[in-house]
């Protein structure tokens, strides 16, 4: 539908489409598609062999503003389509655009069964804490007491934490990203398409409508390096202006701690491939804790292969005819040959 | 008991020219073992035959209760068998519970063969009988042969050596052996079936045949009443004996061949449309995946997503299942993409008998979505339909960019016959292409004859493109929500699955004249009963025709002219007159209907019953 450049190596600006995008203005989803179409370009991504699919909400605009194949389906069944696009064609690379509606409220089952089976592709979820295209109400990752047209009195459903939700169902990679903080953002993604098997992204996604500044108390300027802990793998857990806090274990909650780096205390180095460490930093949260963004996750399993992957391997390939004359068959009359 | 053999041997057989044979015991019996062998020998004899499986509804059940009864009917003979048949001629029953839940399925005056040796007090008990029924004046009307089976096999295994678990089991195949002597069956094929099946411990082969051979011989010995059944001569050819689920596969897979498209099969565990999950599954070898989703909705979105990447996508469910896909239909409407939904239907509403037969879903297919969306719906009624019917609905979907209803039931599914193998080669090619010319592409731009969209697939250069459940604008594609194009939009969705008619074989009546008196007309599993009825009046005289319709949506585009031409029109349906009032609707307003639901198959008696009270017969 668009004309394409024909230098071979594209830009983020060539994953553009000709579509008009229509989220609010100010609306977080901007800076993730910019982030996006700076990732395809920079991981040299072929327009022809990408798929963006998404289900229902703002995000699961997204496909329309990608210039490659997409596929905007219904409410919570993104992942379902995109495994039947990668059981006909596993050489596709495909991403899934979900939010915290679509993917852990309408879509949760789908959702944790695409990470427990680690098909290929890249699952970025777009946490806004609300449902923003019906106009406000809560969502499953609202806190507590979240005042809504749905909830006038107050939230009153305890939320879900995508990252940890993720973790649970087996997810082999699971990161975290903020709309604001695009450098690391480009950086998770990257890392995401690395990865082998189902790479899942949380995104914290500011919607101004409905839900302003709901995640300030770790993104706003001002906040981020008291409140929020940027992991890296092989790098020490620290925080604070120059890192003068870190992580370290805590022999006594088997979890994690606090520390001052200045007190001579050894901060935890991230190892993204331990699963208990990331489980831990997934569940750390404010006040108490920094909340952990960056890559908390990354270690490779096998990834899902569909039951004719090895037919090469099966020696002399039957016919459909073969099938139809085994069992209980017979020939009247003279037998050919 | 040896010197009277030869005397008994020169015994007179009667001739039959159609028998049927029902085999009932527990579940843990073997009952569906020796009836489909039974089915086999009496193939291999050059009969016609019909077959249907009865499980017990619970997996497991307590050994001797009647919830735990297995069932399997045989009907054979030599002329064309299209049912199952009414009643039985012959109930084997190896249990009292089995007598009790089947002697309604026998007719009077018929045959049964118990195990006395199993006509225990405690069996008794376990099946609700108060007494003996073989005393008490249950079987009254009835023929009764009470040999111990269970001390006749024991004996006859004994030589073995196997234990006496191991060689009781084997009393199935002493019954069958019985069975073939009464109706002079080969005992070859079943021999060499088992020699084969239990190739690995030649001890329990042996056993099964020292059974089957010893069943035999008390035939003999006793006199049991023999017969000659008439044969049939069948075409030259390969046959297979198939259930409607293995064709409704095989059907699957052979559309993929002549599409040359990847067969990706989604579906969700549910009875009783599992087994054509579990016969595609064992066929990743000649290219077919399966996925077995989390959920009836993970299915169709799986096999919508296959679509979306040029493979076939198909999904597959029974009535409840089928409930849970329809939004997702409605997005394959919407984004025009080809798709086959089979539903092998069940008795319902919700859990309803989920293990009986019932042909209620036709409205949901017709009707069961969301917003104006038209989808074709075709049926089949034997093996032989479902594998041609499943090749249609591939047709349907590619060359129209459609998903497509495959309605299927418990009874096609199950029933099994003797089916004349087809040779593929000679199949027509479904050559659909998808679209690779990046000049000017556009998903949404038609096909004038059949106004199907181009279709190009992820992997194609330039025909990047981004679809949805949003209405698209008619010319572009893009999403669009203004009202004359919403209207646009919704004509020529219609006008394209109306437009299919166009491509559907003229429809002409399987049996009569193309005018008359009265017609009936069916679809699916009743085509055995109404063919057989319409061929019973036929032959006493009356003026009646039968019409067997595959395609529902659209139908055949001379059907309603062929409606008119008769005084009656009588729609026999195991639902509460679903598709006479389609019929109704489109134009033939003296359709009338004959409804059954209780589970059940009709049976060639209540079809007869309604002609008779409708038309009258020549020679009466
Ligand atoms: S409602 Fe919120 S999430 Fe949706 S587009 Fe507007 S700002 Fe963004």
């Amino acid at each position: 539908m668009n004309e394409h450049a024909s230098a071979n190596k594209l830009t983020a600006n060539d994953f553009a489409t000709d579509q008009e995008v229509r989220w609010c203005p100010g609306c977080g989803d901007y800076a993730v598609l910019k982030a996006v179409r700076t990732v395809l370009a920079d991981i040299g991504a072929r327009r022809e062999n990408t798929v963006f699919v998404s289900g229902i909400g703002c995000s699961s605009r997204f496909p329309y503003y990608i210039d490659t194949y997409g596929f905007h389906t219904i409410h919570g069944r993104a992942p379902a389509v995109a495994t039947g696009m990668l059981l006909a064609n596993p050489d596709l690379d495909v991403w899934i655009i979900t939010g915290d509606g679509d993917g852990l409220s309408i879509g949760g089952n789908h959702l944790l069964h695409i990470l427990r089976r680690n098909l290929n592709c890249q699952i970025l979820l777009f946490n806004n804490e609300t449902y923003g295209l019906t106009k406000g109400q809560f969502s499953p990752t609202s806190h507590l007491a979240t005042r809504t047209p749905s909830s006038p009195g107050g939230s009153i459903d305890n939320p879900v934490d995508p990252s940890r939700f993720a973790l649970g169902c087996g997810a082999r990679f699971v990161a975290r990203g903020v709309d604001t903080q695009i450098k690391q953002l480009v950086e998770v993604l990257k890392a995401a398409h690395r990865h082998q098997g189902a790479a899942f992204v949380e995104i914290f996604q500011n919607c101004i409508v409905f839900n302003e500044d709901v995640f300030e108390g770790f993104t706003a300027k001002a906040n981020v390096a008291q409140r929020q802990l940027q992991a890296e793998h092989g790098k020490p857990l620290t925080f604070g202006a120059d890192g003068t806090h870190a992580l370290a274990f805590d022999p006594q909650s088997l979890g994690l701690k606090t520390v001052d780096v200045s007190d001579g205390a050894q901060p935890l180095i991230h190892d993204a491939t331990n699963h208990n460490l990331a489980s831990a930093l997934a569940r750390m949260e404010n006040p108490d804790f920094p909340m952990a963004t960056g890559v908390l996750y990354d270690n490779p399993g096998p990834v899902y292969r569909s039951s004719t992957a090895d037919q090469d391997a099966a020696g002399a390939p039957r016919k459909l005819k073969d099938v139809m004359r085994a069992g209980l068959s017979w020939h009247v009359g003279e037998t050919p040959e | 008991m040896g010197p009277h053999i030869k005397q008994a041997a020169v015994q007179e057989r009667k001739t039959a020219e159609t028998v049927v044979v029902r085999f009932a015991g527990d579940s843990g019996d073997g009952i569906q073992v020796i009836g489909s062998q039974l089915g086999l020998a009496s193939a291999m004899s050059d009969n016609d035959l019909g077959t249907f499986p009865e499980y017990p509804s619970e997996v497991r059940a307590p050994v001797g209760t009647t919830y735990g009864v297995s069932a399997f009917q045989v009907h054979f003979g030599g002329r064309p068998i299209k049912t199952i048949g009414d009643e039985a001629d012959m109930l084997v029953a190896l249990n009292p519970a089995a007598l009790k839940t089947n002697l309604d399925m026998l007719k009077k005056g018929g045959l049964v063969l118990i195990d006395a040796g199993s006509f225990t007090q405690r069996n008794f008990d376990k099946a609700g009988y108060a007494a003996s029924p073989l005393e008490d004046g249950t079987l009254d009307d009835y023929q009764l042969m009470a040999p111990d089976i269970s001390k006749l096999t024991m004996e006859s295994v004994a030589e073995i050596g196997l234990n006496k678990k191991a060689s009781l089991r084997c009393k199935n195949f002493w019954a069958l052996g019985l069975v073939y002597w009464m109706y002079g069956r080969d005992r070859q094929p079943t021999i060499d079936w088992l020699d084969n099946k239990f190739a690995k411990l030649p001890d329990v082969a042996a056993a099964n045949v020292a059974a089957l051979n010893a069943g035999h011989a008390y035939g003999e010995t006793v006199e049991a009443a023999g017969y000659d059944v008439a044969r049939i001569d069948m075409e030259p050819g390969p046959y297979s004996f198939v259930t409607g689920y293995e064709a409704l596969a095989w059907g699957l897979a052979a559309a993929a061949e002549l599409s040359d498209r990847k067969l990706v099969f989604a579906s969700y565990p549910i009875t009783p449309a599992s087994p054509v999950l579990h016969t595609l599954a064992r066929l990743s070898d000649i290219g077919v995946t399966t996925f077995q989703a989390e959920d009836e909705i993970a299915a169709i979105c799986a096999a919508i997503g296959v679509s979306f990447a040029g493979g076939l996508g198909v999904t597959s469910s029974s009535g409840p299942g089928i409930s849970l896909k329809q939004e997702a239909m409605g997005l394959a409407v919407s984004a025009e993409l080809p798709l086959i939904i089979v539903n092998t239907q069940r008795a319902g509403p919700s859990t309803g008998m989920p293990t009986k037969t019932e042909q209620s879903d036709l409205n949901q297919a017709l009707y069961g979505r969301h917003g104006e969306s038209p989808v074709p719906v075709l049926a089949a009624g034997s093996p032989a339909e479902c594998f041609e019917m499943a090749i249609e609905a591939a047709r349907i979907a590619l060359t129209y960019m459609t998903p497509v209803i495959l309605l299927s039931d418990g009874f096609v599914a199950n029933a099994s016959s003797p089916w004349a193998l087809p040779d593929l080669d000679a199949l027509p090619r479904i050559s659909v292409q998808n679209h690779k010319d990046a000049d000017d592409f556009n998903p949404y731009r038609r096909d004038p004859e059949t106004l199907a969209r181009s279709w190009a697939v992820p992997g194609t250069p330039g025909c990047e493109h981004r679809i949805g459940g949003i209405e698209k604008d008619f010319a572009s594609g893009h999403i669009s929500y203004e009202p004359e194009n919403h209207q646009k939009m919704t004509d020529v969705r219609a006008d394209k699955v109306a437009g299919i008619a166009k491509t559907i074989p003229p429809i002409a009546v399987d049996q009569g004249d193309a005018n008359g008196d009265l017609l009936l007309v069916g679809w699916g599993s009743t085509y055995g009963p109404i063919s057989r009825a319409v061929g019973n009046m036929r032959a006493r005289g009356c003026r009646v025709s039968h019409l067997h319709v595959r395609h529902i949506k659209p139908f055949a585009p001379n059907q309603n002219e062929l409606l008119d031409g008769f005084k009656q029109v009588l729609v026999p349906e195991m639902n509460s007159g679903q598709l006479v009032n389609l019929l109704r609707v489109e134009g033939c307003a003296h359709a009338e209907g004959l409804s059954k639901m209780t589970g059940r198959p009709f049976q060639v008696s209540e079809i007869e019953d309604a002609i008779l009270a409708r038309v009258e017969t020549s020679n009466e």
